[in-house]
């Protein structure tokens, strides 16, 4: 047995990734691509909001689709049937996207001539937190069935998302979800969040929030390189 | 949940220290991990043991510091550590503000340091 000796490590495990985001984001920025990383639990409506986000802005802006599905093709069949161009990345078990995953989707797509990519990450509220994919925004989804106590139990997701869309708000008046409460949870650690409340059966918010994306892609394209 | 990307980084950075100082065996690895983040100890020692069986850092013990989560009031800037549990409600001791607080600590996920022979 030789002398044990202490090597002082000092590295982040998420350095590596942090800054090909970084990159990818700038690189992005340069072609004029805007960026939406879409996270939410598993069935909270993350395809149903694609689809009817891209019914909406499809004829204002060029639109394609990178789907993360553990190990289906039905998200990017269905993305498909609206005309949009979608990549199906199979993530095998992996539990969330990172920026190389991500790099992988986007190699497939002509991405200069894009003006807006949503990423459908893999449905779960914690692991896609904590990876930055190297998206412009971070949005993610609460359906209503899934109770208004979640802000507390990710903490993470929420405090890193641009914006939350409430969805299955033809759910509400059967359930005991609080709105104004989970609203106050959220903001605690996020006071900035665009918040839109929707429901994909009927439709309802869906206006709003996409005039909303609409124009925040719009900003941000306009934006001057530095 | 996503124990095995983080251990192979971990891994990774770890024989790359190894290599640089000529080590022969790693014996134990201190990793420092945020409150926030829901690593499972048990789970990241035994993809571990598994992915780095052939290696110099095979056997090695993994040491889990816990970083506690601390908050900034937006309004005062006193910093505030919490438990998890208590996220949902908390008011600065300082200014009693009950919201705008933003993450000081508590995700990190940082290699400290290795004990080698
Ligand atoms: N009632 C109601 N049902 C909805 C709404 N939005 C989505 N659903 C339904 O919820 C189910 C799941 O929706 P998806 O859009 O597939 O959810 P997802 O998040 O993409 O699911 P995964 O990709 O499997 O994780 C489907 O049966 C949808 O029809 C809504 O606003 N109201
Ligand atoms: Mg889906
Ligand atoms: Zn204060």
């Amino acid at each position: 047995m030789g002398d044990i000796k202490l090597i002082e490590v000092k590295e982040d495990i998420l350095a590596d990734n942090d800054a090909a985001a970084a990159e990818l984001r700038e690189r992005l920025k340069k072609e004029k691509t805007f960026m939406v990383n879409l996270m939410a639990s598993p069935g909270a409506g993350k395809t149903s909001l694609l689809l009817q986000t891209i019914t909406a802005l499809k004829n204002d802006l060029r639109i394609s689709v990178i789907e993360a599905d553990i190990d289906s093709i039905v998200d990017a069949e269905k993305i498909a049937e609206t005309g949009i161009q979608s990549i199906q990345l199979r993530t095998g078990g992996f539990c969330h996207l990172d920026v190389s995953m991500v790099k992988k989707g986007l190699e497939a797509l002509d991405t200069d001539s894009l003006d807006l990519i949503f990423i459908e990450n893999v449905g779960n509220l914690v692991c896609p937190a904590e990876f930055d994919t190297g998206a412009t925004i971070d949005i993610m989804i609460l359906s209503i069935p899934e109770g208004d106590d979640k802000p507390l139990k990710y903490p993470l997701m929420f405090s890193k998302c641009h914006a939350l869309i409430v969805n299955k708000m033809d759910y509400l008046s059967l359930s005991d979800f609080n709105v104004d409460l989970m609203e106050k949870r959220v903001r605690k650690l996020n006071p900035d969040i665009e918040i839109f409340k929707v429901s994909c059966r009927t439709g309802e918010g869906i206006n709003s929030w996409a005039k909303w994306l609409k124009k925040t892609v719009a900003d941000s394209l306009a934006e001057k390189n530095p | 949940m996503h124990e095995l990307p983080v251990t192979e980084r971990v891994l990774d950075i770890v024989l790359k220290h190894a290599e640089k100082n000529h080590v022969r065996k790693i014996v134990s690895i201190t990793l420092k991990v945020g409150e926030l983040s829901d690593l499972e100890s048990e789970w990241i020692q035994q993809y571990f043991d598994y992915l780095s069986k052939d290696t110099v850092a095979g056997g090695a013990v993994l040491k889990i510091e816990r970083v506690p989560i601390v908050l900034k009031c937006g309004q005062c800037a006193e910093s505030i550590t919490i438990r998890k549990d208590q996220l949902g409600d908390t008011t600065c001791p300082k200014c009693s503000a009950t919201g705008n607080f933003s993450i000081e600590s508590g995700r990190e996920y940082y290699i400290k340091e290795m004990e080698a022979e």
